[in-house]
């Protein structure tokens, strides 16, 4: 642990008044005070943070800064974990989906997410697999789940290379075929946001890369946030990008900014490759 | 770790060949000899019991004391009665109840119950009979298959309940995140792709269950009884394997002693052919995670 950076005061960057629901044109989702705690560790702190529509937000910080804790707070998967808790608001289009009669289910079927190891259903074909949100939703029509399955792993930029083999299991494909076919699988039941935990952490740098391309086709339907920990991932491939550090964030813009002028001598410390 | 390092720093290489080679080959002594208590046990019965076996052992009804030949398919039915009600009590109750602790379990309630069922699978199984017998057979004043079905139902149980909870704990919670994440309900996720993922093993526990109960002796000795006639429906008393070896081990016949041997021959084989061919039949499916 690095003492000195350990912030004292709660740095704000944002304004900590009561924040208006999104002005709907530009912002997609907005994170409003919001903490996470597991049992009586608090690993999120009071984090208000916009996201762009149509564009990519990078989250940024050193390896249990709490940006993977917060990314999940973002479509109510936090809570899956036991002793889990979450304080804040989460506006998406101006609906707060931590209100108390939200189903997290529909949250979650509006935010997708795409976590850090490849998690392809074990017992499904790539073509179950795909589809399997559509259809533990109910849909049926076969007409309807083939489309649903091309469009989605070409969007993933998959279809050529799994098009004559849709029959095979899922986990039968290499390291980063399984991350983009588990980015079909959450595009599939076409959400509104798509969230990725540190996608590539387990890839090589071609899967990466094909990875961080199909990232920058997304923003043209998509909204998205990604989690990274690495840089050169956050200044590539992202518009946004907020950097956390035990919890905090500490500091959020456009990303050419962050990287290249930050405000806040920790961010610098970061990105300068002083610590983390 | 003190003393590992010390043999690591110290021991030549020669050393630690000849302590390899001994550890080996004791890891690999202990690994045949549980091998080989089984092939023992199989080929002994197996040699003791093919010479009694012949077609008239699985189609008549034992012969009145004193005459020879004859043989046990009421008991042969009686077993298959037995384990099938078993499994109707048994194999819900532990399959839920396995699902409970696994997926909801993790508070003060599935403490309790997992705590019971370690408590019940310790019960003696003459324990589970008399239990049986004071609570069905004494108010009913009948011996039943039913009876005797229920006291193996209730020790398959705790063994159904820890080996599903196992085996659904075995799933990733990667894969169980991933369908919420989806938007799928709690319990869709559980029925459709969780209980899948873990679908061999949940089946391998209960059928390793199953073949524990099959050979149970001492509850049935209070409860189904024995019977040298068909046994009508479920409320009458009835032969079952394990009870006809007991009984014609024991007697004073040499034809008798043959008969146990056959008789334990075909218990084997019924929990093997079920085992085996349940795990041939389904289809081998790729889990990697």
């Amino acid at each position: 642990m690095i003492q000195p950076l350990v912030p004292k005061t709660v740095p704000s960057i944002v304004s900590r008044d009561p924040v208006v629901p999104a002005d709907s044109a530009q912002v997609s989702l907005l994170a409003e005070r919001l903490s996470a705690w597991f049992g009586h560790f608090q690993a999120v702190r009071d984090v208000t943070l916009q996201v762009h529509r149509n564009r990519v937000t990078a989250i940024i910080g050193p390896s249990g800064c709490g940006k993977s804790t917060f990314i999940r707070c973002l479509n109510r998967m936090h809570e899956v974990i036991p002793e889990a808790r979450v304080e804040g608001k989460v506006w998406l289009d101006g609906w707060n989906i931590y209100e108390e009669k939200v189903d997290p289910v529909e949250v979650r079927r509006r935010i997708g997410m795409v976590f850090q190891k490849a998690n392809p259903f074990p017992t499904m074909s790539i073509y179950d697999n795909v589809c399997a949100g559509l259809r533990l939703n109910g849909v049926r029509k076969k007409s309807v789940l083939d489309a649903a399955v091309e469009e989605s792993l070409r969007l993933a930029a998959l279809w050529e290379e799994v098009k004559d083999n849709l029959r095979a299991f899922g986990t039968s494909l290499s390291g980063g075929q399984q991350q983009r076919l588990c980015i079909a699988r959450a595009l599939s039941v076409k959400p509104e946001l798509l969230l990725m935990d540190e996608p590539c952490s387990a890839l090589d740098p071609v899967a990466t890369s094909k990875i961080e391309e199909l990232i920058y086709r997304l923003k043209e339907r998509y909204t998205v946030v990604i989690v990274t920990h690495n840089m050169q991932q956050a200044a590539r491939a992202s518009d946004y990008t907020g950097f956390l550090l035990m919890g905090q964030l500490i500091e959020f813009g456009p990303t050419g900014k962050i990287f290249t002028n930050p405000s806040d001598s920790r961010t610098e410390a970061y990105i300068t490759g002083r610590f983390g | 770790m003190t003393t590992g390092a010390v043999v690591m720093a110290g021991a030549s290489l020669g050393s630690r060949r000849v302590v390899n080679s001994v550890m080996f080959s004791l890891a690999a002594t202990c690994a045949l000899v549980t091998v080989s208590v089984l092939f023992f046990l199989i080929g002994y019965i197996a040699w003791h019991g093919i010479g009694a076996l012949n077609w008239d052992f699985f189609t008549q009804l034992p012969k009145p004391v004193g005459e020879t030949g004859g043989g046990m398919a009421n008991a042969i039915v009686g077993t298959v009665k037995l384990l099938g009600l078993a499994s109707l009590i048994g194999v819900p109750v532990g399959f839920f109840g396995g699902i409970y602790l696994s997926e909801f379990g993790h508070n003060r309630l599935g403490f309790w119950v997992r705590y019971a069922a370690d408590l019940l699978n310790g019960v003696p199984s003459i324990v589970v009979g008399i239990f049986i017998y004071t609570i069905v057979i004494l108010p009913m004043r009948q011996f039943s298959t039913m009876a005797g079905g229920l006291a193996l139902g209730i020790m398959m149980i705790p063994i159904a309940v820890r080996s599903t909870e196992e085996f659904l704990r075995l799933v990733p919670h990667s894969i169980r995140e991933a369908s919420l994440a989806l938007g799928v309900h709690e319990w869709k996720t559980i029925v459709f792709v969780v209980i899948p993922a873990a679908f061999r093993g949940l089946l391998t526990g209960i059928l390793l269950d199953l073949a524990r109960v099959a050979g149970e002796t001492a509850p049935l000795l209070f409860t189904a009884f024995n019977n040298r006639v068909w046994s009508h429906g479920w409320l009458e008393p009835t032969a079952s394997l394990p009870v006809m070896i007991f009984t014609y081990a024991i007697a004073p016949y040499d034809d008798w002693h043959r008969q146990a041997w056959a008789a334990a021959l075909v218990l084997m084989l019924l929990v093997l052919v079920v085992n085996g061919g349940t795990r041939i039949l389904l289809p081998r499916r790729r889990m990697r995670v």
